[in-house]
């Protein structure tokens, strides 16, 4: 019975016919249901702002919202770019609004601005890894997300009047696969006309020969193609903020005021501010993030996934299934993981046993130098032993000689008083041995006297010197 | 005969003929012979004008001296800008006025803060000041001084753009790295896109982040007591504009039935030459109508003799270690042999100790060993 029931169902399989109504069903109430719906769950909007500090953007958005988000006043000595998201709850009829604004604090103010653009991309990836991480949950509320993922980024141009700067070309690059960007010149009062419409055609040309893509206004709608069209025409828009009002004619307008004239933000000749406003607003907010999440976060996505080894399709043509594939993936870096540990641990071991052995090593030299060094020093001490046994010898011969000398002078008594002091000198010698034996010796290697009072000490004393001889004539 | 009459060399001495003969010496008309002299030798003067590109320099080049300095010029693209280098580009014109002749050279720096990294970009700005010095103290030492050229920058125009909310650190990196080679003068550029209000703001905060970062901007001098009261309060007003305020202009539009030098907007017509709208009166009548001459005076009292002192002292601190000329360029002295000697003596001292006093230990070892 099921296999019949299937072939059934198979034969109605193929294109839909087209079918006229007899009367008025009521289907095409759909898209109010489907509006009342939106309006009950409200709308989310994120804007991005990319300008350099005291461009602006924070009077723009007081502008173009019509009230005053608070801000304080940036400074130009940040150490690089910051992000500060800031969300607002907005409500216009019944209709209400999420409104995040995100600013880039610090852009353009540092002396080197090759890394300017990363904290921009990061936050509008990192938003993009959110949505993507409740997307891949097991139990999502994706109704109750609140969406951070940027809708459009309103890139600041400064009024320079000859070109973009290398700056705003290298970020655009950067962006323009990320996100929806509205090139914007701000401060536009600082224009004339003629410059302003060289500096936009300039602008444009540039971009375009740089391959940057910025947001097109649909043109697919009919209701909306024929203004929409001309407005691409006017980009980038050259707007004007003033949230203080002035008095012009019977009217009070939000301007600024000039010794030489009044600027009237409103005032369509004077500045594009309401085209933007059209634009961003009135017109094409829907577009914005729809195109948002079906072009840059698609894109996102699948270069994500297919970062984590995800296909479409396995090499056998069966669909790959997402569990399976975070499995595998799983064990692939648990195993990767452990690798990184062997390996380190590995390096480690090394490293101690390569030090163990340097440290044997240098242990194996300094007692090596000591058993040189005691060498030396038993070699010296030798030497000198042998000195003094000369000098002794040397000693005894000549008491000898004294001895016999005094023999022959007893004989003569006019020197008594000689041999008595002589004697004397002899007992000295006899007890003191040290004494005067280590002066002799001394004085025999010539080098100054000092006051050892025993033979040990002395010799110690001699070997000093002797090494310190040795050490001046560098033998060390 | 008085000898304590104290003649005013602009007031011609009125008193009786006889008197006149007696006492009047002459040396009253020495300023108008100097007047004469300088008018047939004419002057010089070297402006240099830096800041970002599109920034309004050339135009309030052209603005200040009514001529068209930059016809032919090739502006880079975005692209080209990336990793463009600072250029110096001279450019000379011989002007006249009244009989009087000024050789102006102006000294532009193409690619300054254009680039993405802006890493001492100063640096060839600074080198090429340092560069008319040394040339200029070589001539000045030379043996034949008759035709000396001076290219010595007098003063240098610094463009603040306005967009901002005071001063950017490369600004502030900039003068520091210029205000004692050069006379540094800051402008706010393209004034027409603050209200007054908002100028005043920024010059305000403008002046304290000199003030707080050291920056040493060109001071106007002090005027003297005994000038006119006129004199003292414009004097006055200038000082207390500064940061100067100003707007430059190729065009020129018809304002209030003259044709004047403006920017012409669908709100109005900015005038470059009113004083309510911008300071480049004030501008123009310092550079050029008061203050030239002491600019220049400025530039080779005090950062010449700077720089020649310093070269003369690092070649002298070269000369007793080396008996070399060298040419006065300011670079690094090497370590002085001495110095070399004086290491080398004490790592051989230090060797020495550690030696004796292993000697002492295994000594001492020894002892040990022989006393058990």
């Amino acid at each position: 019975i099921p296999f019949v029931a299937l072939s059934r169902f198979q034969l109605h399989t193929g294109l839909p016919r087209n079918l006229s109504l007899g009367g008025h069903v009521g289907f095409d109430s759909l898209p109010d249901q489907l509006v009342s719906k939106s309006v009950t769950q409200g709308f989310c909007f994120n804007i991005l702002c990319v300008g350099e500090t005291g461009i602006g953007k924070s009077t723009l958005m007081n502008t173009l919202f019509n009230t005053m988000f608070e801000n304080e006043e940036a400074s130009h000595y940040q150490n690089g770019v910051c992000m500060r998201p800031r969300t607002y709850d907005l409500q216009e009829s019944n209709v209400h609004l999420k409104l995040t604004i995100v600013d880039t604090v610090g852009f353009g103010d540092q002396i080197n601005k090759e890394e300017s653009y990363k904290p921009i991309v990061d936050y509008i990836d990192t938003q993009f890894e959110n949505y993507l991480q409740e997307e891949l949950k097991i139990k999502r509320s994706l109704f109750n997300y609140h969406d951070g993922r940027i809708h459009i980024c309103l890139y600041f141009i400064a009024p320079t009047g000859h070109s973009l700067k290398s700056l705003d070309l290298v970020t655009m690059k950067k962006l323009d696969s990320k996100v929806n960007i509205i090139p914007i010149i701000a401060k536009a009062d600082t224009i004339s006309k003629s410059e302003l419409h060289k500096f936009k055609i300039k602008i444009m040309s540039e971009l375009v020969s740089n391959g940057v893509q910025i947001y097109q206004f649909p043109t697919d709608d009919d209701a909306v193609t024929e203004i929409n069209s001309s407005m691409n025409a006017h980009l980038p828009f050259a707007v004007v903020g003033s949230i203080e009002e002035v008095k012009v004619g019977n009217k009070t307008v939000r301007a600024r005021q000039y010794p030489w004239g009044v600027v009237q933000v409103e005032n369509e000749s004077h500045c594009d501010f309401v085209k933007l406003r059209e634009m961003l607003i009135r017109v094409n907010m829907e577009d914005l993030r729809e195109q948002t999440h079906a072009r840059h976060y698609e894109l996102y996505r699948r270069c994500k996934l297919e970062e984590m080894g995800f296909k479409d399709t396995d090499p056998d043509c069966e669909p790959f299934s997402l569990q399976e594939t975070y499995e595998a993936k799983r064990k692939e870096f648990m195993g990767d993981l452990q690798k990184k540990e062997e390996e380190m641990r590995q390096m480690f071991v090394n490293k101690v046993k390569e030090t163990e052995a340097e440290l044997k090593e240098k242990e194996r030299e300094l007692h090596n130098k000591f058993e040189q060094l005691k060498h030396m020093h038993q070699e010296e001490k030798r030497k000198v032993e042998e000195k003094r046994r000369e000098l002794e010898e040397e000693m005894n011969a000549f008491n000898r000689r004294k001895v016999a000398a005094e023999t022959l002078s007893l004989a003569q008594p006019l020197k008594k008083d000689k041999d008595k002091k002589n004697r004397s000198v002899k007992t000295e010698n006899q007890s003191g041995v040290s004494l005067s034996n280590s002066k002799v010796m001394m004085a025999k290697a010539s080098v100054e006297p000092l006051n050892c009072d025993s033979w040990w000490q002395a010799i110690q004393c001699c070997t000093c010197l002797v090494h310190n001889a040795a050490w001046r004539q560098g033998l060390f | 005969m008085t000898t304590n009459i104290r003649y005013k060399s602009r007031i011609p001495i009125k008193s009786d003929e006889t008197t006149e003969e007696k006492q009047y010496v002459g040396f009253a008309t020495l300023p108008n012979q100097v007047h004469r002299k300088s008018v047939k030798k004419g002057f010089d003067f070297t402006l240099m004008v830096a800041g970002e590109s599109g920034m309004g320099k050339s135009t309030l080049v052209n603005s200040l001296f009514l001529t068209d300095l930059y016809k032919d010029r090739k502006l880079l693209n975005a692209e080209e800008r990336i990793n463009q280098t600072v250029e110096i580009i001279k450019h000379t014109v011989d002007i006249e006025e009244k009989g009087v002749k000024l050789k102006l050279t102006i000294v532009d720096t193409p690619g300054f803060g254009d680039a993405v990294n802006n890493n001492e970009c100063w640096k060839p700005i600074t080198d090429y000041i340092d560069q008319q010095f040394e040339q200029y103290f070589r001539d000045e030492s030379g043996l034949n001084r008759k035709n000396i050229q001076d290219n010595r920058v007098h003063c240098c125009l610094y463009f603040i753009p306005p967009f901002g909310h005071g001063l950017r650190p490369v600004d502030v990196e900039f003068m520091k790295a210029l205000h004692e080679k050069v006379n540094v003068v800051p402008l706010i550029a393209k004034a027409d896109c603050l209200t007054p209000n908002e100028i005043k703001k920024l010059k305000d905060r403008v002046r304290e982040e000199i003030e707080r970062f050291g920056i040493k901007v060109y001071q106007f001098p002090e005027c003297d007591s005994d000038e006119d009261e006129e004199f003292k309060q414009l004097d006055k007003e200038l000082k207390e504009c500064c940061p100067l305020a100003v707007i430059g202009s190729n065009t020129v539009v018809e304002a209030r039935g003259q044709r004047v030098r403006g920017r012409l907007y669908p709100w109005g017509i900015v005038e470059v030459e009113n004083q309510s709208h911008c300071d480049f009166v004030k501008l123009r009548n310092m550079l050029i109508r008061s203050h030239m001459h002491d600019l220049k005076d400025v530039t080779c009292d005090v950062h010449y003799e700077n720089y020649r002192a310093q070269c003369i002292q690092d070649m002298t601190s070269k000369l007793t270690h080396d008996n070399r000329m060298e040419s006065p360029i300011p670079i690094l002295p090497l370590s002085t042999p001495d110095v070399e000697t004086d290491r080398l003596i004490k790592m051989k001292d230090e060797e020495l100790a550690r030696m004796q006093e292993m000697l002492n230990k295994m000594q001492q070892q020894i002892h040990d060993g022989k006393d058990q």
